[in-house]
């Protein structure tokens, strides 16, 4: 029994699961303060959402890196015979 | 399934293995600068439905620089807005059936990145000096200077990765829908690509030139530090 693409694939899925978590948490906290700003200063709008997107990207990239790790488990895993 | 990271050669030219990337890549070019030509050859006064598209295209392009570093625009809407419309298009080149974005692959948001972080040394060196550039990684001070330097490559990267996973995650998402049931379900997922290819592309711009922002405010002479009266 050759354990290492199951591993491999279960490695993937928590990767991805876990790693959606954080920054679901996060972006909902960013856009509930951009809200909470934008509902104080309506006329702040175009440069509180400008910022809000830029953030957003960047959280989103933690994201994206488990994505990759995950990819690389499944694609380009060394170990997988 | 095939593997999102490896790329394979369309043809061979030469000894040199041409990849499909590159062909959707110099195809995206020859648009870009064939109908930059075309709508700039005959400029007027009175401008045209294709002129005044033109005209607030770029209009937008220098408001956003304007907003996001206070300069001038000029020296820099070239590089940024041609990155800007070079990436939109080439996300939304999925659009057209049978070609892969070649921001799916991974060798053009790693060519993107590198040319953002040249460019970060280029503008920093021209605007501030090479001393006033170098002195920028001793900011706010010189036990910085390791991790400024580590930042300066890393944030190049993370914009590579960025930029690769979510048009690649897009475009793979559509393909394992697609298998499952091509027809008209993998719509929704498409239109939701347009919005993240766009998106995307706006981040990657703004983000070089934020960094370009940091890399040339570091570099100018420091005043001296004043004491805020509060």
């Amino acid at each position: 029994m050759d354990y290492v693409p199951l591993i491999s694939i279960f490695c993937a899925a928590f990767a991805v699961s876990f790693g959606a978590l954080g920054p679901a948490l996060a972006e909902g906290r960013a856009v509930a303060a951009a809200m909470e700003a934008i509902a104080r200063q309506p006329e702040a709008a175009n440069t509180i959402s400008r910022t809000l997107f830029v953030g957003l990207a960047m959280i989103e990239t933690t994201a994206i890196y488990c994505l990759v790790i995950a990819l690389l488990l499944l694609f380009a895993n060394p170990m997988m015979p | 399934m095939e593997s999102p990271l490896e790329t394979f050669p369309l043809f061979m030219l030469g000894p040199v293995p041409i990849m499909a990337s590159v062909v959707v890549t110099w195809a995206i070019m020859a648009v870009l600068v064939s109908g930059a030509a075309l709508l700039s050859r005959r400029l007027t006064p009175v401008p045209s439905t294709a002129q005044a598209i033109a005209e607030l295209l770029v209009g937008t392009v220098d408001q956003q620089i304007r907003d996001v570093t206070g300069a001038a625009p000029a020296s820099y809407r070239a590089f940024v807005g041609t990155l800007f419309l070079f990436i939109l298009i080439a996300n939304w080149s999925s659009l057209i059936p049978g070609v892969t974005p070649p921001t799916a692959t991974l060798e053009t948001p790693a060519a993107l990145a590198a040319i953002v972080f040249l460019s970060i040394i280029y503008f920093g060196i021209r605007d501030g000096g090479v001393g006033g550039f170098l002195r920028g990684f001793a900011l706010p001070n010189p036990v910085m200077i390791p991790l400024n330097m580590l930042e300066s490559v890393t944030r190049s990267f993370s914009m590579f990765v960025r930029l690769f996973g979510n048009v690649m995650s897009g475009v793979f998402v559509i393909a394992i829908v697609g298998s499952l049931a091509a027809l008209l379900v993998p719509i929704p997922l498409m239109v939701l690509d347009l919005l993240t290819g766009a998106v995307q592309a706006y981040i990657f711009a703004v983000l070089s030139m934020v960094f370009i922002t940091s890399a040339v405010e570091k570099g100018k002479p420091q005043p001296a530090p004043e004491i805020e009266e509060s």
